[in-house]
């Protein structure tokens, strides 16, 4: 086996090592949990990796387009070294938003939903820009401001709300006024199983097309993830990092815009209080999950909506509350990112042993500093601060 | 993350800054609050504003967000930040309910504190030892203690009587201090409702009647972090963690060491707040109970530029401003709005003599909109009050972000031995 094909191997395999790693860790430690809290470790871990039913599966597929959309918000952000918590308000208030455009139906047909999108799209970047425009003006923390933002769209979203919603029929609920039929956006059936495929997933793919196209194949990419790396050298090449610090929020804002529409459209129909909250957080972790990159997004949103489908009948069929899940998904987000800094510590000293064989007997291959820029590869430091 | 930008403050300022918080002045600053809320009740006959009930809801409410906030200024002090406060936080309520109702309360107390503290001890062990970023452990930590708590509450408490798979069955009391001698006539002098005496009344009162001996415990940490954190050599060798580990570590301090303790405690103080939401400001654990307590306690050690005095000032205010919105809330909240008005107009002019004219600019719109709102509203929607504490916090920072200065080399990663 020659050289280059060896170094190859070793590092897919450093790379596969650690989301492995971390799914073990999730694994030791769940069951570890269950055992001291006395549930039946056997009985959970049988039903979550038992195989899905083509229903279920239909389901996984459906909350994975919503959480791969918050992800890939988030992962905008992490590109540029911002953290958007706020994915979360900006959903609420553009999926309303988005529900009351389409519910007044101003326009006929699929350009109601068009409208409807393009509205969630500014309404999410609007209100990620506020974090934006606090950030580069007055030098205010994103991460602060997008927190406050999420309590306040709470709040607003609660009062729109009451303001202008139908009461539901049939029960206490309040709602926005239903979607006509002809903006609703169809499914895909699967033969014989009465749950469909959202047909917004087609969005969740073209986002993910365009957020690796744009990350990776124009020059604004290029300059986000330049002064995502190092803003001193962004500077340097007459990057403005202000204005990157800006379209990035805006950028972020708008995907997070898109994150409850697959449910509004596909399924809801209408924008009421029981809609689904928390999709904000999750995207959070998915996108760490997936180290920003489009396709493993793709695995952390499927893995995620794969452990909460799974673990709902645990109530019923072996008497476990299923919020043990929960604990699964995060300690995965936390064993992740450990396990990168551990496979990248592996990885510098696999490197310093290479340079230092090279170099023969007498180089000292410890000078290398352990932590220099040329130690960590670029991709490891994304999120780093 | 850098939480602030710091601008070049002229030196003049820089030692204007550096002034002791004594007494009399932490008396005279309550004594012109009390005033400025005496007027506001006369002139807006929003009796709620002043009154001893809302002074000492207003405590009970300020001390949870006081106590996270210590939390984060312990770990903030030493370098880590830490948003896992509300997971730290979340912890500590399950904990107070769980050995609060088994146990006894004051087991209870330990519970909350030793579960932080646990929470704590996972975010140093990610963050310190595996040069984890420090937000990213923050939220995995949130998530991991939010599904933790409902997994082990439905556990503990599903079969017992008065609890349920999300509460826990009433916790005992911890005992509470009252001075009946002094109590009664205070209240009788507040009833009078006297022009700024009766405002005085109450806030005394509030003092001396029912006072949990949990928030006198919280006050006195405060007075103690204080101290160990400023006066003695173990509180500078933690702070200069914070400001230069690299300088610390050459002069032979255990940098690992003093940001593991730190983030230990913090993580122990932030679980002690959530302690005192479930046996203080109420008497059971209930899902969800914390309600964002802990980044508005980050927020709150931001608002108070990472000094305790500050943290207290700005956990007071949300106290206030989440107290006062449900003490007959559109109509005190309304109140308020006469007093930011002509406090951010205070503002704009004192901003405008800066040569801050754009801020002026921004602060005279939003205090104009405010005063127009008050003239032209007689009460403010209930979601609106519950906005208060957020907008409160987004405008202290969009007004004041560059008159604080976080500790120099927080949020950044450290391994020993890269220091030269």
């Amino acid at each position: 086996m020659s050289e280059t094909v060896r170094a190859r191997l070793v590092n897919l395999g450093l790379m596969l090592l650690a989301p492995v790693l971390a799914l073990l860790v999730a694994y030791g430690v769940t069951t570890l949990i269950l055992v001291l809290a006395g549930d039946p470790a056997g009985a959970v871990w049988a039903q979550i990796l038992s195989w899905p039913e083509q229903r279920n599966l239909i389901n996984i597929v459906n909350s994975a387009s919503v959480y791969y959309l918050s992800g890939l918000a988030v992962a905008i952000g992490f590109r540029m070294n911002l953290f958007n918590i706020g994915v979360d308000g900006q959903y609420r208030i553009a999926a309303f938003v988005a529900a009351v455009i389409a519910g007044e139906a101003w326009l006929p047909g699929y350009l109601n939903t068009a409208l409807a999108v393009v509205a969630a799209m500014l309404v999410g970047a609007a209100w990620a820009g506020i974090a934006g425009l606090l950030r580069v003006t007055r030098g205010v923390s994103e991460v602060i401001s997008t927190i406050m933002l999420n309590a306040i769209s709470t709040a607003l979203v609660a009062y729109l709300l009451r303001k202008w919603a139908l009461r539901v029929e049939g029960s206490n609920d309040i709602g926005t006024k239903p979607i006509p039929e002809g903006s609703r956006v169809p499914g895909f059936t699967i033969d014989g199983v009465v749950t469909e495929i959202y047909g917004f997933v087609v969005l969740a793919v073209i986002m993910g097309i365009l957020y690796s196209v744009i990350i990776n194949r124009t020059r604004f990419g290029f300059d986000l993830r330049a002064t995502g790396h190092s803003e001193t050298a962004a500077v340097a090449s007459g990057v403005s990092v202000k204005k990157m610090i800006m379209i990035s929020m805006l950028l972020s804002g708008a995907v997070a815009g898109l994150v409850g529409l697959p449910i509004l459209f596909g399924d809801a129909y209408s924008y009421g209080a029981t809609f689904q909250s928390g999709l904000g957080f999750a995207g959070i972790a998915i996108a760490l999950l997936g180290r920003n990159n489009a396709i493993g997004i793709v695995l952390g949103a499927l893995l995620f909506a794969f452990l909460d489908e799974q673990s709902n009948p645990l109530q019923i069929v072996v008497d476990v509350s299923p919020q043990i899940v929960e604990i699964t998904q995060g300690v995965i987000v936390l064993a992740v990112v450990i396990a990168y800094e551990v496979v990248a510590r592996i990885r510098t000293r696999l490197e310093q042993r290479h340079a230092g064989r090279d170099r023969g007997p007498g180089s000292d291959a410890d000078e290398t500093p352990p932590d220099g820029p040329s130690g960590t590869p670029g991709r490891d430091r994304e999120v780093s601060v | 993350v850098s939480a602030v930008t710091e601008t070049a403050a002229p030196a003049a300022e820089r030692v204007g800054r550096g002034r002791r918080i004594t007494l009399p002045i932490i008396l005279l600053g309550i004594a012109v609050l009390l005033l400025v809320l005496s007027l506001l009740r006369v002139i807006t006959g929003a009796d709620d504003v002043a009154s001893s009930g809302t002074i000492s809801a207003s405590i009970a409410a300020a001390i949870p967000i006081g106590l996270a906030g210590l939390g984060g200024l312990w770990a903030e002090r030493a370098g880590v930040v830490n948003i896992g406060l509300e997971g730290m936080m979340i912890l500590g309520t399950f904990g107070a309910g769980y050995f609060g109702y088994f146990y006894d309360p004051w087991v209870g107390v330990i519970g909350a504190v030793v579960l932080g503290a646990v929470g704590g001890l996972i975010h140093a062990v990610a963050t310190i030892s595996f040069g984890v970023d420090h937000i990213v452990s923050g939220v995995a930590i949130n998530i991991i203690a939010l599904g933790a708590v409902q997994y082990l509450a439905a556990l503990a408490f599903a079969g017992e009587p008065g609890g349920g798979t999300s509460q826990s069955p009433t916790i005992g009391d911890l005992p509470r201090l009252t001075i009946g001698f002094l109590s009664d006539p205070l209240g009788d002098l507040e009833g009078q409702n006297w022009f700024f005496v009766s405002d005085v009344a109450a806030f005394l009162r509030a003092l001396v009647s029912g006072l949990s001996s949990l928030t006198l415990i919280a006050l006195a940490l405060f007075v103690l972090t204080w101290y160990v954190l400023w006066r003695t050599a173990f509180g500078l060798r933690l702070r200069s963690c914070g400001e230069n580990p690299g300088a610390a570590e050459s002069l032979g301090v255990n940098v690992y060491l003093y940001k593991f303790i730190a983030v230990t405690i913090s993580g122990g103080l932030a679980g002690l707040g959530g302690g005192f939401l479930a046996m203080v400001a109420s008497s059971t654990y209930r899902d969800g109970q914390t309600g964002g307590r802990g980044y508005i306690g980050l927020a709150s050690m931001i608002f108070g530029n990472w000094r305790p005095g500050g943290l207290l000032t700005g956990s007071f205010l949300f106290g206030y401003t989440d107290t006062v919105r449900l003490r007959s809330g559109g109509e005190s909240v309304h109140a308020l709005l006469l007093l930011v008005a002509v406090l951010l107009i205070a503002l704009a002019v004192w901003q405008w003599r800066n040569g801050q004219r754009t801020l002026a600019a921004v602060s005279v719109g939003i205090g104009v909109a405010a005063g127009i709102w008050f003239l032209l509203s007689d009460t403010v929607p209930g979601d609106f009050t519950s906005m208060t504490p957020y907008v409160a916090t987004l405008l202290v920072l969009a007004m004041f972000s560059q008159r604080l200065r976080m500790p120099a080399a927080n949020g950044l990663r450290y391994r020993r031995g890269s220091a030269g």
